[in-house]
């Protein structure tokens, strides 16, 4: 495999609280390849948004504390002083952020945030960065661009507003991108336009992604490969399809049991997963899942490491003590469901 | 309806061409209405007792100004809204006192709708207090109510940010429960939260209805939750109503373009699956609802329309098994399917009367 394009490596944040300390972020190591989308799975609390945050030097706290390293092309990121950062944000790797109505400066043209961006790391002339604004705009789908590239963020529906977030994103070219719940705020069909438009852009820029996400039919849709993360760790990784049709952790269990589908008869219950993820100021010894999970036993005291468990696949890796068969014949507990059973409806 | 008065229970809720429009206006000494907003534009709907009837459209269709009037928070411009059997539409507060006990409201956001400064007990206890319980009963019910809704009786002096988001729509559940009314209104009551807690809170609501005989509405922005709870679904769209149907009918055999696009819209976690599926990908957004397209209102996002979807308003159509949609050129019905129909009385005023052409639109 060649030098992958962004290597992140034992990637440790955690916060002092006057709860004590709040370990977001337990040890994340993943490599990004040039060209893939990496979709980061998880609910709130799994460290997924601090994860990315971090990688972009935005994790800003005078709490926070950060170990473990993350090299984009070379450049060390944790840790990069302000300067180093601005050279490599936005024109590098460039985010798109979950709420377009948020992030965008509301008292700015949405034009003249984006030649900004252009400005400062190209330095291109006045009207040749307005020339690229429009093309970017037309782009991202944006209909009579050259008009409404001098329009307030205000004056642009939710979906146009992202499509504008994505055309600052792509301005300069950045080799990868991080979309934190893209789509998230968005209603279904503009999600499906605005999803359509990424993967289009994809084919074009070749850019890597790295898709923040707690929706696994976004995820199906449009990620190669997926690091499922719990209460701060990668509880397991692999490609799309190991992961969907051969899942080995109880949690991705749940999490795939627990969607509803449009497409399947609906079953008389919703597979639920029983109790809450942990307080991250106060998580469980051993494997943290251990709590929620019902093939729970004393091996699961101690942490089990994210390795390669199945024979011959060495990208498929989780962090789970049962062996391979104990988890083929357990998963399959409800049968024609891939789901956990609800061990006892309350939660703690 | 489909749920005709007798067959299936009387209605508990009858809305009947229902509009709210609200007015936008302009000038500073007198202010001179210039627009409205057609929030409700004449719907007509009712819900049995002990049905859920799942209400879904997108951002600005409507469905939360139709189910806060239902509930008479705001006022309706017109058309009436009947309340097992009293008409509710003009009633005032005193009139609405009594009856309130009999409908409550389970909100989106579980962080906004407690009160931060309140302990659990008093939040739930509260609506107890006020229709008239003993101080010394209360904390009794409501450690009942806390049990119900899986929390621990043990919580009940704790503040809600004790809570996680999950745990929190648990007790906006119960201070809902507290009156033991017969409608719930629900209004996304699970978008705000995590996959694995969305499938908990579902299958909780599905155990009270059974527990207490309950009335839901449903009110959702997309149709892959409201599936695993109602026994009949509305798709709303600028205002109007576009498809009523059986709830698992409407995903097999949707006949209204609008929501077999909503339906394609959905990504589905099925990796194969997802690349065999053909994709159509509806183009546009919604329409500004101040000034609604004619005719059809869907016409200028779809991809069946015609110039007859221009012109003309179509009325609803009811089909076999009580399915009603309102379209000139309707998907998934034969011929005689099409020929079988007939206008029903829920249609919109506005809507012609011409009856989608059987021989041009039969797939």
């Amino acid at each position: 495999m060649s030098e992958p394009l962004l290597k992140v490596e034992d990637l440790r944040v955690s916060f002092t609280t006057e709860e004590g300390v709040v370990q977001a972020v337990d040890g994340v190591s993943f490599d990004l390849a040039a060209g893939e989308v990496l979709a980061v799975v998880g609910e709130s609390g799994s460290g997924k948004s601090v994860t990315a945050m971090t990688l972009m030097g935005l994790t800003r706290s005078p709490n926070a504390r950060f170990e473990g390293t993350a090299t984009y092309k070379g450049t060390e990121l944790i840790g990069a002083d302000e300067d180093e950062l601005r050279r490599v944000r936005g024109a590098e790797i460039a985010m798109i952020f979950q709420d377009p109505m948020t992030s965008l400066n509301p008292v700015h043209r949405i034009g003249s945030q984006i030649i900004e961006q252009i400005q400062e790391h190209e330095g291109l002339p006045d009207a040749q960065a307005r020339e690229r604004t429009v093309e970017l705009l037309e782009r991202v789908g944006i209909p009579r661009a050259r008009e409404r590239v001098d329009n307030y963020p205000h004056e642009f529906s939710g979906g146009m507003r992202q499509r504008v977030m994505i055309a600052l994103a792509l301005s300069c070219n950045p080799s990868v991108l991080i979309a934190d719940e893209p789509t998230t705020a968005l209603d279904v069909t503009i999600q499906a336009q605005i999803l359509q438009r990424m993967r289009d852009l994809r084919q074009e820029t070749g850019a890597a992604v790295i898709l923040v996400t707690h929706d696994l039919g976004v995820v199906a849709d449009i990620a190669d490969r997926i690091a499922v993360m719990y209460a701060g760790r990668i509880v397991e990784e692999g490609t799309l399809d190991q992961i969907f049709y051969d899942p080995q952790h109880p949690y991705t269990w749940g999490l795939l049991g627990s969607i509803t589908r449009v497409d399947k008869p609906r079953p008389e219950r919703l597979p639920a997963i029983a109790g809450l993820p942990p307080s991250l100021a106060d998580r469980p010894e051993g494997c943290h899942f251990r709590p929620r999970c019902p093939h729970e036993f004393a091996q699961c005291t101690s942490v089990p490491p994210l390795e390669a468990r199945l024979p011959g696949d060495a990208e498929h890796r989780d962090r789970c003590w049962l062996s391979v068969e104990d988890k083929r014949v357990k998963r399959e507990v409800q049968p024609g469901e891939i789901g956990l059973v609800d061990k006892e409806g309350t939660p703690a | 309806m489909s749920v005709d008065p007798g067959a299936n229970g009387t209605p508990l809720v009858e809305v009947d061409h229902l509009k709210v429009f609200f007015p936008i206006k302009q000038g500073i000494v007198i202010e001179r209405e210039v627009a409205r907003v057609h929030a409700v534009n004449d719907v007509t709907l009712s819900i049995a007792e002990g049905e859920t009837l799942g209400l879904v459209g997108e951002s600005g269709c409507g469905k939360t100004t139709m189910s806060r009037a239902v509930m008479r928070l705001i006022d309706s411009t017109d058309g009436s809204i009947r309340f097992h059997g009293d008409d509710i539409t003009k009633a005032g507060r005193r009139e609405m006192e009594p009856l309130r006990r009999q409908m409550q409201m389970v909100f989106q956001d579980p962080f906004a709708s407690l009160n931060p400064r309140k302990r659990v007990g008093q939040i739930i206890g509260m609506p107890l207090r006020l229709h008239g319980s003993e101080r010394k009963d209360v904390e009794s019910q409501v450690r009942a109510l806390l049990a119900k809704v899986g929390l621990h009786p043990e919580h009940v002096n704790r503040y809600p940010h004790e809570f996680s988001g999950g745990q929190r729509q648990r007790i906006g559940v119960a201070r809902a429960l507290a009156l033991e009314p017969r409608l719930i209104v629900l209004d996304e009551p699970v978008s705000a939260l995590d996959v694995s807690v969305q499938a908990q809170i579902i299958n909780l609501l599905d155990d009270l209805q059974d527990d207490f005989k309950l009335t839901y509405l449903f009110v959702a922005h997309d149709l892959s939750v409201v599936r695993h709870v109602s026994d009949r679904i509305a798709v709303m769209y600028l205002g109007k109503l576009m498809e009523v149907s059986p709830a698992e009918e409407l995903y097999t055999k949707p006949i209204h373009p609008y929501t077999s696009a909503l339906l394609a819209a959905i990504p589905i976690p099925d990796p194969n699956e997802n690349r065999r599926r053909e994709r159509i990908v509806v183009s546009g957004e919604p329409p500004n609802p101040i000034s609604p397209p004619s005719g059809c209102v869907f016409h200028p996002r779809c991809p069946r329309a015609t110039q007859l979807c221009r012109e003309e308003e179509p009325p609803l159509m009811r089909y076999a098994n009580g399915h009603l949609a309102a379209c000139h050129h309707p998907l998934n019905v034969s011929e005689d399917e099409i020929r079988g129909s007939e206008k029903d009385p829920s249609s919109p005023v506005s809507a012609g009367d011409r009856r989608p052409d059987a021989t041009a639109n039969a797939t």
